[in-house]
């Protein structure tokens, strides 16, 4: 069993609900966060990343101003600010396929569809603190490596060249934390 | 003739992670970067205290919260009743379609969690209705009240003993209705028929 020291991670939840804020602050501190900061929408969101440097991320996507997607585009900069490996935890309520495509697009760590749950909210944390994966950059492409796991069924031409790198083998979540002391 | 090394056998690597710092290996035409895992510190796999379980005691506080859930969900209907009647005065605009696409999107993603997952479903289909009409002036102000008084019906009548029927029966027809504006609204237009026909894909 994995485990977590919560009263150590720095999170930033973005949400232009208030109740849904409420919640999300509620599960956390539930946790045993005890640095939880908010933000109401994506402008002041990218202006509290900066400010308090949270070690992840929990955003809506449907947000004023700029929405959690192009938040996510902006932090996935790299160079333009202090962390863009932060990870990124998108909570919504859109769950169709193009939606979700575009979140990993944009580069977000993991996916969280409502109605929130705290299991739910609590595995994605774990995932992202635990089980990091590496960061892959293209030209088109910065974020989170897409590929998951390799898929013995996928017929059709590898289109990252580059031999080695085609599968980055990642060591299961236990053996990784044992190995990390 | 010498064959040339394939390109990953020319990966470069660049050192170990010095602090506040990634280890990049440069490929053909992408790199892999091993960002320093400054949350290791807080990982272990010290068992946890007998217990102790942190998903259960979110759970509870989650649960202590919920006194107030009610009340919440009735400004989350006021807020739906407010921006239809904006439209119903002034017609479409940008900021009274986000106004009323918002506050139903907030129902259906909260509904559950509030204790009135019935309700979801008809603001789900209020949501399509907005997302996937191309103009969104040419939807029937009368589809949109029926949306909206189903919403706040569903919500009114929860403790009836048949609330559940009730709920089924309104949000059935009014996805079919739905369903059948936005399919003549799109023809034409197949992968966004693909997109509104589709399943979700998100994992539990």
């Amino acid at each position: 069993m994995v485990r977590i020291e919560f009263n150590r991670l720095r999170f930033l939840v973005i949400d232009d609900n208030a109740h849904m804020r409420r919640m999300l602050r509620t599960l956390l501190h539930g946790f045993g966060a005890r640095e939880v900061h908010e933000a109401e929408d994506g402008a002041a969101g990218l202006e509290a990343f900066t400010h308090h440097t949270p070690d992840i991320v929990i955003t809506d996507w449907a947000m004023p101003i700029f929405d959690g997607l192009e938040l996510t585009q902006m932090i996935r900069q790299p160079g333009a600010n202090s962390n863009p490996y932060v990870a990124i935890i998108m909570l919504t309520g859109h769950s169709e396929k193009k939606r979700v495509v575009s979140a990993r697009d944009a580069g977000v760590t993991e996916f969280l569809a409502k109605p929130i749950s705290a299991k739910g909210l609590y595995q994605r944390i774990v995932n992202v603190v635990a089980n990091p994966r590496p960061f892959i950059k293209t030209k088109t492409y910065f974020g989170p490596d897409r590929r998951r796991n390799v898929n013995p069924n996928y017929v059709g031409t590898e289109r990252r060249k580059g031999g080695k790198a085609d599968i980055i083998k990642q060591a299961p979540l236990f053996e990784k934390v044992r190995s990390q002391g | 003739m010498k064959k040339s090394a394939p390109k990953a056998d020319k990966a470069k690597h660049h050192g170990p992670p010095k602090k506040n710092s990634a280890a990049v290996a440069t490929y053909g035409d992408h790199e892999v970067i091993q960002p320093e895992n400054k949350l290791r510190k807080v990982v272990s796999v010290k068992p946890l205290p007998p217990g102790e379980d942190p998903v259960a005691r979110a759970e509870k506080a989650l649960a202590d919260l919920s006194t107030e859930f009610s009340s919440w969900m009735d400004s989350e209907c006021e807020r739906l009743d407010h921006a239809r009647r904006s439209i119903a005065a002034g017609g479409f605009t940008a900021a009274s379609k986000d106004a009323l696409f918002h506050a139903a999107h907030d129902i259906k993603g909260e509904a559950a969690t509030f204790g009135f997952p019935l309700v979801a479903l008809a603001a789900d289909s209020l949501c399509r209705l907005i997302e996937h009409t191309p103009d969104v002036t040419r939807i029937p102000v009368k589809l949109v009240d029926q949306h909206v008084d189903a919403v706040r019906a569903i919500h009114r009548e929860y403790s009836r003993s048949d609330a559940k029927e009730l709920a089924a029966t309104l949000t059935k027809r009014l996805r079919a209705v739905t369903d059948e504006f936005l399919m003549h609204e799109n023809r034409g237009r197949p992968d966004v028929l693909a997109q509104i026909k589709g399943p979700s894909i998100v994992p539990e």
